[in-house]
């Protein structure tokens, strides 16, 4: 057996000639695709196109995964086409050294294997796969802007068909083992202690490649295509508009035009990525990719270990977090009083675990672990406690004073109020500096993110223990400031009841909620209050009115006494069938007025910069952060106040003036637009 | 033929349990398998106790037929329950008396000194029991899978015969004596017959336990009780097989299910088929003390009988005699009983045993009868033909009961028995309190 040593990688010439290719990127917990990753990779392999080895198998020396992609890094820097050509041209040239191996050549992966690594990994003739839970597999170039750029789009229609290639593509969703094996993107899936037997054994017998049968075989042909990519189009369109998305659509003319000549299309992958990478969408969203993980570096997992947990309150939030919590691995017990709400709250678990787990064992798991509780008994084991009963100060004061001697020492109590100022709660209290925000977003299984709300008397380290616990629940922490709405509900205050005005005012729903859509929000306001439910927005509404530069709309206290409450009354701006609204014509020759999208917007921003100059959250970066994943806001326009910056601090000003004149004081520019 | 258990050793206490509602099999597999009753079971039970899943020293589940995927239960519910991997478990099956079984043998090794906190308990889920293939299906299954081509899997086909599709209906396989041959219910029509005890008695018997359940439940007094919840959406809160609209014309209106047409025993003065579970843990001294553990009550003795096996039914007469002798105790010392109701016909002739003098003397060898258990006494807040008769989990259900009646009268003395399929009676003397 002989080794020799590069930077990073490792090589090993078994007794059988067959080449172990270690990766081990120094200095790093993750492998990436660095240039210098590269390099090595590409002089490692000149020497084999001459000298085959009897086979090459390529693994991993972390123990985390795979390769986790390209090194997203050395994106930001880029600003000539050029160089992003020959970064990328780069990658595509080892990865097609590898494929013109004539020796059977393997990727070896365990943990994750994403982007440019599952790109190295296709240009393998084999891939093999630790059956593992943690074992993920994924091409997630789309979420930052781009497509697949290291021969991904050329090689995985061809491989797994077009249908399964191109829906990975274009979700960049990650799969489990299970579903590569079935889709055909490995070629074996066994557990870790068969991984090397099972690589060593197929170079040594190597079995035919794998090939989509049947009719997936046609679906790359060229006169099936045009079809396909119809289809494609039109499914992609109802999450990616092409106006801020346009990768997604980039790919898919890439594989209908250029399909049947892979080495064109090596070129037209490149020159494509080259163009996205240094367009306005990547770049906004590769900022969002890192405020994701600002945001995760915010909760440091080793303050807490947290093993129960006990949530009061089995409504839908409180339901909602318990069944996450569990999720997640944790033993929770959720205190409710009512059978019924304790039921329901299992039925809904049920539902999400199944969708979530899909195998019956682990599903089973997960429900013995959520253990419903009427008498409250779980809270005294519990390392954190999280209240979500119903808004009442008096309610929640006398829980608190309840169950505080009965805490475990150390334990973490935080409430998930919306809209109760904390120091007011704390009161409660022994000791007032033990209470925390711990405030989740609906639907929980899908809001990433969760506001750590502090008051003055909130002892920090709490704080910083809080924001641990949404790590261990893989959820982001956002510190905030306990202010009426905190971060997220206050920006979208002002910006729902602009709409609700406008409805009043007479203009259709419809229009509202496309002006919103198209500037990129994933759900127009008129719709998304509808889905709050009309009474909870007007108690925060009046709660924020208070306080706030907020006048409530007359419209929204009428439709919520006329009992039409949204979604779950089946009528409020809209009228549903399930949670499907009827969307109503519009009026034949009806011209909308011009500035639907601006008085939308702008009472957003508006609000934005009034959190930022009360310190509501620590600064602009946060903030941008906090409103993508607490609402959604348009990521590709890398957050409200980024927008600001990229679209002019004057012009949105100028514009902001324009609707004082016409609408009012709630127009006035808050002195934060001086800073900005 | 007979041993007892003088618990000549360390003094084991009873500190806590709880049960799941007993749910009434609806001629289709209920919403729970056996390991998800006693999950359920479980689970608010072990929530409330200041110690830790992980610091029991055994988990030991009775349980007669458990789930395919159950083999040795009480490992898989303790798994479920996050005991971890380091909490020994076992199953145990005594048929009808499996759940006391299970008691038995936690209070031996606490008696013993072999283990000082012990979960123990039984479950069944009844509407699971298996359905098999007969041997001829299974004979003709393997010709099938060994035949490898066409002409060979055709060849087989030929053979296969409508009758091969017969299913064993395991449960009634499970309640029918493999020795004697007699159903459950004929050896209750047999020890009817022998104490002459009629169709009115059995009806007006299974009249007043359905009374004293709806009472019970009206008031409140089955607090062991734990709400099931499935994944539908519902919650279970009490035991759903009572009947409140029930009168005398209306039992006397059945028809006897086991001896067709002239039998006297129905399926209303009979136990219901039902899925639930019921767990106790079990504790030492040093346990008590160290985790500063409430004490609900003592097992004081135990005895295991044996008798004739179309006779099950007198299975308690037999075991709870040595008890009391061994005791020196007259019926007036114990202030409940709990004898299962299997059927209202067994346990009237368990009583009605007692009272016999003869039957006391010559199978007994007492020196004279017993005397009369007062009805009032027993099973006061209803039994197996109201609430239903999970067999493994009926043992540990009656002895947890008795101790909740023992602490809400304020009395101190009671006793649990069962009849037990295949000739035999299980019987435990309890105490309230940690003295």
């Amino acid at each position: 057996m002989t080794e020799s040593t590069y930077k990073n990688w490792r090589i090993e010439r078994d007794s059988d000639a067959v080449v172990w290719l270690h990766l081990d990127k120094a200095g790093s917990a993750t492998n990436v695709l660095s240039s210098d990753v590269l390099e090595e990779l590409n002089a490692i392999l000149d020497p084999f196109i001459s000298e085959e080895p009897r086979g090459l198998i390529i693994l991993s020396g972390k123990p985390n995964g795979f390769i986790a992609g390209a090194d997203i890094n050395e994106f930001v820097p880029l600003k000539e086409p050029a160089e992003a050509l020959a970064l990328i041209r780069r990658g595509q040239k080892a990865c097609d050294k590898i494929a013109a191996l004539k020796c059977p050549t393997v990727a070896l992966i365990h943990g994750f294997c994403l982007g440019g690594g599952m790109e190295l990994a296709l240009a393998c003739r084999y891939r093999i796969a630790d059956d593992d839970a943690r074992t993920r597999l994924g091409l997630p170039e789309i979420k930052l802007g781009i497509h697949p750029g290291f021969g991904g789009t050329v090689r995985l229609p061809p491989l797994v068909g077009a249908p399964a290639a191109m829906d990975l593509m274009l979700t960049g969703r990650a799969i489990d083992t299970r579903a590569a094996k079935k889709m055909g993107l490995i070629d074996y899936a066994v557990p870790t202690r068969h991984l090397k037997r099972a690589a060593h054994g197929v170079v040594m017998n190597p079995p035919p490649p794998h090939r989509p049968k049947g009719w997936l075989a046609l679906t790359n042909n060229s006169l099936v295509r045009p079809l396909l990519a119809r289809t494609m189009r039109a499914k992609v369109a109802e999450k990616a508009p092409a106006a801020h998305y346009p990768a997604p659509y980039a790919l898919i003319d890439l594989w209908q035009k250029y399909a049947d000549d892979p080495a064109r299309m090596m070129q037209e992958e490149a020159a494509s990525v080259a163009r996205f990478v240094l367009g306005d969408t990547a770049h906004n969203l590769v900022r969002v990719f890192f405020l994701q993980e600002r945001l995760k570096s915010l909760g440091k997992k080793e303050l807490i270990a947290p093993r129960h947990v006990h949530v009061i309150g089995g409504g839908v939030m409180g339901g909602d977090i318990a069944i996450w919590c569990a999720l997640q691995g944790m033993r929770v017990t959720v205190q409710d009083r009512k059978h019924e709400t304790l039921a329901k709250v299992i039925k809904r678990a049920y539902a999400l675990y199944k969708k979530r787990l899909k195998q019956p064992r682990l599903i089973q798991a997960a429900l013995d672990r959520l253990i419903p509780d009427d008498k409250g008994v779980g809270v005294s084991h519990a390392d954190v406690v999280i209240e979500a009963i119903f808004e009442d100060i008096t309610a929640k004061q006398n829980l608190y004073r309840e169950i505080e001697p009965k805490l475990k020492p150390g334990a973490l109590l935080a409430t998930n109020t919306s809209s109760i100022p904390l120091e007011v709660l704390s009161e409660a209290l022994a000791d007032p500096s033990r209470l925390v925000g711990l405030h989740f977003f609906n639907p929980v299984a899908q809001m990433q993110l969760v506001e750590i709300v502090s008051s003055p008397i909130t002892d920090p380290e709490v704080a910083r223990k809080a924001a641990a616990f949404t790590r261990h629940i893989d959820r982001l922490p956002l510190p905030v400031k306990s202010s009426p709405g905190f971060l997220v509900n206050r920006v979208l205050m002002p910006y729902l009841l602009e709409a609700v005005t406008m409805e009043w005012e007479g203009v259709p729903a419809t229009v509202i909620d496309k002006a919103a859509l198209d500037f990129g929000m994933p759900m127009g306001p008129i719709r998304l209050a509808d889905t709050v439910g009309l009474d909870i927005c007007l108690s925060v509404a009046e709660i924020l009115s208070q306080r706030l530069n907020v006048d409530v709309p007359p419209r929204l206290r009428e439709l919520v006494s006329a009992g039409r409450l949204g979604v779950k009354s089946g009528q409020g701006f809209y009228t549903y069938h399930g949670d499907k609204p009827q969307m109503p014509r519009l009026k034949p020759g009806y011209v909308p007025p011009s500035d639907v999208a601006e008085r939308l917007i702008l009472r957003f921003l508006n609000e934005a910069a009034a959190c930022l100059r009360e310190g509501v959250v620590a600064d602009a970066d946060l903030l941008d952060a906090g409103v993508i994943f607490g609402t959604g806001f348009a990521p590709f326009r890398g957050g409200p106040i980024n927008y600001v910056h990229e679209s002019g601090v004057e012009t949105q000003r100028k514009k902001l003036q324009a609707l004082e004149e016409h609408y009012g004081k709630r127009f006035v520019a808050d002195a934060e637009w001086a800073e900005l | 033929m007979a041993n007892g258990t003088e618990n000549a050793g360390k003094t084991v206490y009873i500190i806590d349990g709880s049960r799941t509602p007993q749910l009434k099999a609806k001629n289709k597999p209920g919403p729970f398998i056996a390991g998800d009753l006693a999950v359920a079971a479980g689970r608010p039970l072990l929530a409330r106790q200041p110690f830790e899943p992980g610091d029991f020293d055994e988990v030991i589940l009775g349980c007669m037929m458990p789930g395919p995927d159950e083999a040795n239960i009480a490992r898989v519910a303790a798994l479920r329950l996050g005991c971890g991997k380091h909490v020994p478990a076992w199953t145990v099956q005594r048929n009808c008396a499996s759940g006391m079984q299970a008691l038995d043998c936690a209070a031996h090794d606490i008696a013993a000194g072999r283990a000082n906190l012990v979960l123990a308990g039984g479950v069944e889920s009844m509407s699971h029991a298996p359905v098999l293939l007969n041997n001829d299906m299974v004979g003709w299954l393997g010709e099938w899978s060994a035949a490898r081509n066409f002409g060979a899997k055709l060849a087989a086909l030929s053979k296969l015969r409508p009758a091969y599709f017969a299913p064993i209906i395991g449960l009634l396989r499970g309640l029918t004596d493999p020795v004697v041959g007699l159903s459950m219910g004929q050896t209750a029509e047999n020890i009817a017959h022998r104490f002459n005890i009629s169709r009115e008695q059995m009806d007006a018997f299974a009249l007043e336990s359905h009374r004293r359940l709806a009472k019970a439940q009206d008031e409140g007094l089955l607090n062991e009780i734990e709400t099931l919840y499935d994944t539908r959406g519902n919650a279970y809160e009490h035991d759903d097989g009572l009947r409140r609209d029930g009168d005398l014309a209306k039992l006397a209106k059945l028809k006897p299910v086991f001896d067709r047409h002239f039998g006297n025993v129905t399926a209303a003065n009979s136990a219901q088929i039902t899925d639930g579970a019921a767990l106790l843990i079990l504790a030492s001294e040093e346990a008590v003390d160290k985790y500063q553990l409430p004490v609900l009550g003592r097992i004081i003795d135990s005895q295991w009988a044996g008798l004739e096996p179309a006779q099950m039914g007198l299975g308690p007469a037999h075991a709870m005699a040595p008890i009391m002798r061994r005791r020196g105790l007259t019926i007036g010392d114990i202030d409940y009983w709990e004898i299962n109701e299997a059927f209202a016909a067994q346990v009237l002739a368990c009583l009605a045993a007692w009272k016999d003098a003869d039957y006391c003397r010559s199978e007994l060898g007492l020196a004279g009868a017993l005397g009369e258990i007062d009805h009032a006494r027993l099973n006061i807040d209803g039994g197996g033909v109201s609430l239903g008769h999970p067999v493994g989990a009926s043992g540990a259900r009656i002895v947890l009961h008795l101790l909740n009646v023992l602490k809400r009268t304020n009395t101190r003395r009671g006793m649990a028995s069962l009849c037990i399929g295949g000739g035999q009676g299980g019987a435990m003397l309890v105490e309230s309190g940690r003295e």
